[in-house]
């Protein structure tokens, strides 16, 4: 069990209006300390991206605020409530949802099996004739392996799955890694478009110009830390300092 | 009558209805095991040992508490799988961090102490139990004489195999199993109580171990050694047909159940080695076994 620690002074305190609140979040894999003290904030119907190189711990912070990280410290408040010491179930009972950068698909599930899986955690979520309104692909291949899908087709299915949970904050890893430009831009529309019914998003990407397409604020994590936060807005202006924080 | 490569059909169909018989409780015990094996990667030692049990719970419920054998093929598989989850949740659960090795070491341990309590307190000459009455006597079938209760055996373990398997591949508690054998972090990550299920898991494992427990006691004499002499060869079934698969465990089951039986009417001197051989032949060739996913 993550041991919890109270953050004292004032300045730290979750944002009020926030749906999630990271505060001074610290993270190890074993004995690797690899978060240091992560601080950032999502209302609700934002999507933010964790912008970062390789290795700067973005994933390690979605599966921190998930709770399959083991061992995390710090503070995150969720829809009002402390989720540091939660175990992953517990925290995706308070509408959660994980997408992960392998996207998680079950070789041994059928794609209606891997779509029906994720529970119902809460009233909202899309139907199922919702999910195959954003990708009809999957309607077509509800029979086959879940594995034999293309790439593609297997990041919808990954998405797919858990807009049906009723979660109300998405946390999507990576999900254009590797996919082809079309894709891209199809998953592009759909964050678009769920941002739009009401979702909230926290998106880790490499693809910054991906990231500058959907977001609404970006956060620099570097070494476990955000290091910076450039609002969607202001992105142009900060081309050349991004460029150098990526490494691009 | 008619004779095969000199061979009395009394004596063929006799030996395959035995084989169908052994390969009903080695797809039963198999199942089990592979079940267990699958989502919490403990290679169950306590297996034959739980086994056993299954029948004394039966042989207890019947001269203690006069509770019959059509209850008891409910009940005995009932309270032997609550003794498996009490050890899952006390014991096994510790383990899950740690090799293989360790999980091994424990139900081998297991088993030891379980077979010598019973030994302690039963002896080893083994218990009576007696067929029921619906199912005494037999039907001559023209070829072979086919006694009621064995023929009662093969389809009480066909019906729970295929229920099983049913459960398993078809429904959606058998998907959340099969997912949570695949990446139990994920399945936890949506919501699932993962930890329960495992326990679950185990007790259900040890359950249709102990309804072959159960379906074995009125063939079987009732002995605390019942389960060690029966465990090694459904471990060979279980590493023919691949660890973890399920449709494997079942088929591979009855189908070594068969080809011992085939063994002993051709060559009755190999009976005893002959799934041993195939183990071998099937590791050569197909390492992760018959119907196993090369990882």
């Amino acid at each position: 069990m993550p041991e919890t620690e109270t953050v004292e002074h004032a300045s730290s305190a979750a944002s009020p209006g926030a749906l999630l609140s990271v505060r001074n979040l610290q993270g190890w894999y074993g004995e690797s300390h690899v978060l240091h003290g992560i601080d950032f904030d999502v209302r609700e119907g934002e999507v933010v991206t964790l912008l970062g190189r390789n290795g700067a711990g973005k994933t390690t912070t979605l599966l921190a605020i998930m709770g399959i990280l083991a061992k995390r410290k710090g503070s995150i408040t969720f829809d009002g409530r402390e989720t540091i010491a939660l175990p992953a179930r517990a925290i995706a009972r308070a509408g959660i949802a994980f997408c992960p950068e392998e996207r998680g698909i079950f070789a041994s599930l059928s794609v209606e099996e891997n779509l029906m899986l994720p529970p119902r955690v809460r009233e909202g979520g899309l139907t199922v004739e919702q999910v195959f309104e954003l990708f009809p692909n999957l309607r077509e291949r509800l029979s086959s392996q879940g594995t034999k899908l293309s790439g593609g087709e297997q990041q919808m299915l990954a998405i797919g799955r858990i807009l049906r949970t009723g979660a109300k904050l998405l946390l999507l890893d990576e999900p254009t890694e590797g996919l082809a430009p079309v894709i891209v831009q199809q998953i592009g529309h759909t964050i678009a478009r769920l941002k739009r019914e009401g979702f909230t998003i926290v998106l880790v990407e490499q693809n910054f110009r991906f990231a500058a397409s959907v977001a609404d604020r970006h956060y620099v994590v570097e070494q476990g830390r955000v290091i910076d936060t450039i609002p969607n807005s202001e992105l142009d202006a900060n081309v050349e300092k991004l460029h150098g924080y990526l490494g691009v | 009558m008619f004779e095969l490569l000199g061979i009395p059909p009394q004596a063929l169909f006799g030996q395959l209805l035995l084989g169908l018989i052994n390969g009903s409780f080695y797809a039963l015990l198999s199942l089990g095991l592979a079940i267990i094996f699958g989502l919490l990667n403990i290679i169950n030692f306590t297996h034959g040992a739980q086994y056993m049990m299954g029948a004394f719970v039966a042989w207890m419920l019947l001269n203690y508490l006069g509770i019959n054998y059509w209850a008891a093929l409910f009940v005995a598989p009932v309270i032997v799988g609550i003794t498996g989850v009490i050890i899952e949740r006390l014991l096994i659960s510790r383990l899950y961090h740690l090799d293989h090795l360790y999980g091994l070491l424990l139900t081998f341990g297991l088993a030891l102490i379980i077979q010598g309590l019973f030994r302690n307190y039963y002896g080893i000459s083994g218990l009576p139990y007696q067929i029921p009455g619906v199912l005494s006597g037999g039907q001559n079938l023209g070829f072979m004489f086919l006694p009621n209760y064995r023929g009662w055996v093969i389809v009480a373990s066909l019906i729970v195999c295929l229920a099983t398997w049913f459960i398993i591949e078809k429904t959606r508690l058998g998907a959340y199993l099969r997912a949570a054998t695949e990446n139990p972090t994920l399945v936890g990550a949506f919501g699932i109580n993962v930890p329960r299920m495992v326990t679950l898991t185990y007790g259900f494992g040890v359950a249709l171990a102990a309804f072959a427990g159960v379906l074995a006691a009125p063939i079987y004499a009732v002995n605390p050694n019942m389960g060690a002499d029966l465990i090694i060869v459904v471990f060979a079934v279980v590493v023919i047909g691949g660890m973890g698969s399920i449709l494997g465990s079942i088929v591979t089951g009855f189908g070594l159940g068969l080809i011992e039986g085939l063994t002993r009417v051709f060559y009755p001197e190999g009976s005893a080695v002959v799934i041993f051989v195939v183990m071998a032949i099937v590791l050569l060739v197909k390492p992760a076994g018959l119907f196993g996913r090369a990882a």
